[in-house]
């Protein structure tokens, strides 16, 4: 009965797998995400402190340039990397819209991760800490009306989750 | 009118000053039990009086600076540089937080209405009060002191008094900009009574822990105006900024988030105190935190330390904030050292899966997300510091380190309340956990069949990817939450015989806390469906001749006219459009560009339909200047409209978890006589 019900999870985990797996796969192609993507990844040089792809100001020389700028790179057919080089070359490192992964800039990408992972295991070994010093009671000597009392206590609040607040 | 206001702002110094010296010599007396002239009692009491009179004479300085603006008292250099004669009343009142100097006056109005209530209120515990009042005497001595030295907002222009004033700022020009500000504020500033109240019981080693009932409204009170405040500029930038979007991680956005966040996590492990006598350090510190990052905020907003799009109070006064934060930040430490002893916890966590370590785990995650914000705002001042290569953090880092962060503390706001106290037994977290799984699973696939896809063009799309797991787990959270009303109502029902939702109505009231606190929960989650649905927006931007057409989703949009118009304000731009869909014409849209006679700076005034399953949102641009045809740029934004109606929620929740639960002895009576339980059954459903 058992070997059957864990078969029965199996197959079920399995097929949930092959579907998200299939829904994933089936991706519609957009000729135009890579210009998109690429212009979420710059700023607008004009001060507007706007993403270069959402900077709406109609006559604004910087966009424009800008975004023929993108468009050529992308027409010539160069990688992304280079594209993105070619604008720190014309306007600096603020025209990128994040710090880069590489030098100093890779401190921005780690330190919030390290903080979080050295927070989350500090975390647990202080638990962990606090639940194995914590005084271990003496068992008590069973009484019935205290054993009733606890099984009443634990049947009603189960009825509710056993939660309170 | 100037010399009125400056006279108002000294007096309200003098008093604040002696608020702050007399109740700290009271406190002295009191603490040492040496003998004076006066009783401390009676000292104190007059310092308490004079807190009140603050209030009165900064009233007086904000009544001053608006009805000098409302009567175009050019004379005053503040209301020249903010106001014209052509402003519209309503924009009058924001003439007083448009700049440095009046946003600080705001500033100490809203310190100074708080105090007063804290001060009229004394008689609930009056040491802790007299403590808090003269702790936040001492903030008001510090505001007060930049508003006469240093930032006055009656300085009187030199030179000729000219006819007209340079117009408030075309961004502040919008209904929401008159209460924005104000909400923002009521949140920054309330942070200071729990700050007060919590320095006050450490300073006097306050026992038990009464203190934190007592502040609980009010840090709620404030949350919840923060909370407003934020949703509100949100919205103000989705609306105005006209852009599409609601949240750029602009420091100065990023500044009013941070202290939400540290807030946040005080309101919640503040039940650990209460409950189990936990926490009591990490609790003090966190609302310190809190306290020091309002500041912060300010010295972003004024300072001028960051750049940002909100640069319309930029000044020098940031050294006087340096010394403030420094010297609080001391007083803070000195005080926590000296008493520290006095924070010994109770109790400590015993189990990793409980509800104790839940909470602590939601701590840990709201403070990581603090600092992954504090980290991006200030890295490019470190990275120029360091390096001398100034660098931009904005969207796509936040979105990448920040997005898997709250993602986290969404499944965790699922998981908390499906734990026990202490520790949980595999049996309770396999019968609790399922629900919340299949609708995990479920949602999982809803969404890829609905035709989300993370992975397409050969390349993962972090934003649908992120939409699939915010929409997974929001769904899950939803169900545990629910499941617990649920439970609940149906134990609940039992006893009493009434319908499920009567239950549930009953089982709210007798718990207004928790239930509230599960109301706002739900909020959070429809928020972050609202948030998911941005990576599903689309737009078209096109240059349009008359009849012309622009189709964005299922919406056609016909250009039927543009024209111009002209008020003494602003003149205006704007096209009119027939809006089709399914081939039916629907509604029209009218979005609008203005540009401002004083200032001559430009707004934009974007159309909106909103719907529950998206925006239809259109730009007008302006005109291409070689042929006079305007540029639309049309968005359609699903799910927007979840995001409002997520924060009504929490505006709700809030105001129930703050009404006090109806006592067990209230609610027996209210059970029909007949069905009446036993009390045991009856006080709590089996909740406390």
């Amino acid at each position: 009965m058992r070997g059957r019900k864990v078969t029965f999870w199996l197959k079920a985990g399995q097929a949930l797998a092959l579907a998200v797996a299939v829904c994933f796969t089936l991706g519609a192609t957009s000729p135009e995400s890579r210009f998109t993507n690429l212009n979420h990844k710059l700023m607008c040089t004009c001060s507007c402190a706007e993403i270069l792809g959402e900077c709406n100001h109609v006559g604004c020389t910087f966009s424009t340039e800008e975004l023929a700028l993108l468009s050529t790179g992308l027409d010539a057919g160069s990688s992304d990397s280079v594209i993105l080089d070619s604008f720190v070359a014309k306007y600096g490192a603020v025209v990128l819209a994040a710090p880069t992964k590489q030098g100093f800039d890779l401190v921005a990408w780690i330190a919030p991760f390290a903080v979080f992972a050295a927070a989350l295991l500090g975390t647990i070994l202080l638990i962990k800490h606090w639940s194995a010093s914590r005084p271990q009671t003496e068992p008590q000597m069973a009484i019935p009306e205290m054993d009733a009392m606890r099984e009443r206590i634990r049947r009603e609040t189960d009825e509710d989750g056993g939660f309170e607040q | 009118m100037a010399t009125f206001g400056s006279f108002a702002l000294l007096i309200a110094l003098v008093l604040a000053a002696y608020n702050l010296l007399a109740g700290a010599v009271a406190l002295r007396l009191l603490a040492t039990g040496q003998r004076a002239f006066i009783s401390p009692e009676r000292l104190a009491d007059t310092a308490r009086r004079a807190g009140i009179a603050v209030f009165v004479a900064v009233v007086a300085a904000a009544f001053a600076l608006v009805y000098s603006a409302f009567t175009n008292d050019f004379s005053i250099t503040y209301i020249t540089e903010h106001s014209n004669r052509a402003l519209p009343g309503a924009y009058k009142f924001a003439v007083m937080w448009s700049g440095q100097e009046g946003s600080l006056l705001l500033w100490a109005l809203m310190l100074a209405a708080y105090g007063f209530v804290l001060r009229l209120t004394h008689k609930m515990d009056v040491k802790l009060y007299a403590y808090a009042g003269t702790i936040m005497a001492a903030v008001q001595v510090f505001f007060l002191a930049i508003l006469n030295f240093a930032a006055s907002p009656f300085a009187l222009l030199k030179g000729q008094i000219p006819e007209d004033g340079n117009g408030l700022n075309p961004l502040l020009q919008y209904p929401e900009m008159v209460i924005h500000p104000p909400m923002l504020y009521l949140g920054y500033v309330g942070f200071c009574v729990p700050f007060c109240f919590a320095l006050g019981a450490l300073m006097m080693r306050y026992p038990g822990e009464k203190w934190i009932r007592i502040t609980r409204g009010w840090t709620m009170v404030a949350w919840l105006f923060l909370t407003c405040g934020i949703f509100l500029g949100m919205h103000w930038a989705y609306a105005v900024l006209g852009w599409g979007g609601y949240w750029g991680w602009d420091p100065v956005e990023n500044a009013s988030f941070m202290p939400w966040l540290t807030g946040t996590a005080f309101l919640h492990s503040v039940m650990m105190q209460e409950k189990k006598g936990m926490m009591k350090s990490w609790n003090v510190w966190l609302i310190f935190a809190t306290f020091l990052l309002t500041m912060l905020g300010t010295l972003l907003t004024r300072a001028g330390l960051v750049s940002s799009v909100h640069a319309f109070a930029q000044s020098s006064i940031g050294m006087w904030f340096y010394i403030f934060m420094l010297a609080t930040l001391c007083v803070c430490i000195f005080t926590y050292v000296l008493n520290r002893s006095h924070l010994q916890s109770d109790h400590h966590v015993e189990s990793l899966v409980s509800r104790e370590s839940s909470f602590l785990f939601n701590n840990l995650v709201l403070l990581v997300a603090c600092f992954v914000i504090l980290w991006g705002t200030l890295f490019p001042i470190l990275s120029e510091y360091v390096v001398g290569n100034k660098v931009t953090v904005g969207a796509p880092f936040y979105n990448t380190v920040a997005i898997p962060i709250g993602l986290f503390l969404l499944a965790l706001t699922g998981v908390g309340p499906l734990l026990a106290w202490r520790s949980t037994s595999l049996k309770s977290i396999r019968r609790n956990f399922v629900p919340p799984f299949i609708a995990f699973w479920a949602m999982v696939i809803v969404v890829l069949a609905a035709g989300d896809r993370p992975y397409h063009d050969g390349a993962w799309d972090s934003g649908q990817f992120y939409a699939l797991v915010a929409f997974s787990t929001a769904i899950s959270v939803l169900t545990a939450i629910l499941s617990e009303f649920l439970r609940g109502g149906g134990v609940i029902r039992k006893q009493t015989g009434k319908n499920l939702f009567a239950s549930i109505l009953l089982l709210t009231r007798r718990n207004t806390r928790r239930y509230g606190g599960y109301i706002i929960h739900i909020g959070v989650v429809v928020i972050v469906i609202g948030l998911a649905g941005q990576a599903f927006n689309r737009n078209e931007e096109k240059e349009l001749n008359l009849h012309d057409k622009i189709v964005v989703g299922p919406y056609t949009l016909e250009c039927i006219g543009f024209s111009d118009d002209s008020n003494a304000n602003y003149n205006s731009q704007f096209a009119l459009f027939d809006v089709y869909k399914g081939g039916k014409k629907q509604f029209q849209m009218s979005p609008e560009k203005r540009v401002y006679q004083a200032s001559q700076q430009p707004q934009t005034m974007v159309a909106i339909h909103s719907v529950p399953e998206w925006d239809l949102y259109v730009v007008y641009e302006g005109l291409n200047p070689g042929n006079g045809h305007p540029i639309v740029k049309a968005y359609l934004n699903p799910l927007v409209s979840w995001i409002w109606v997520g924060v009504l929620m929490i505006i709700g929740g809030t105001g129930i978890a703050l009404f006090p639960s109806i006592s067990p002895a209230t609610a027996s009576l209210r059970v029909p006589a007949t069905r009446t339980v036993p009390t045991e059954h009856a006080t709590d459903g089996g909740q406390r």
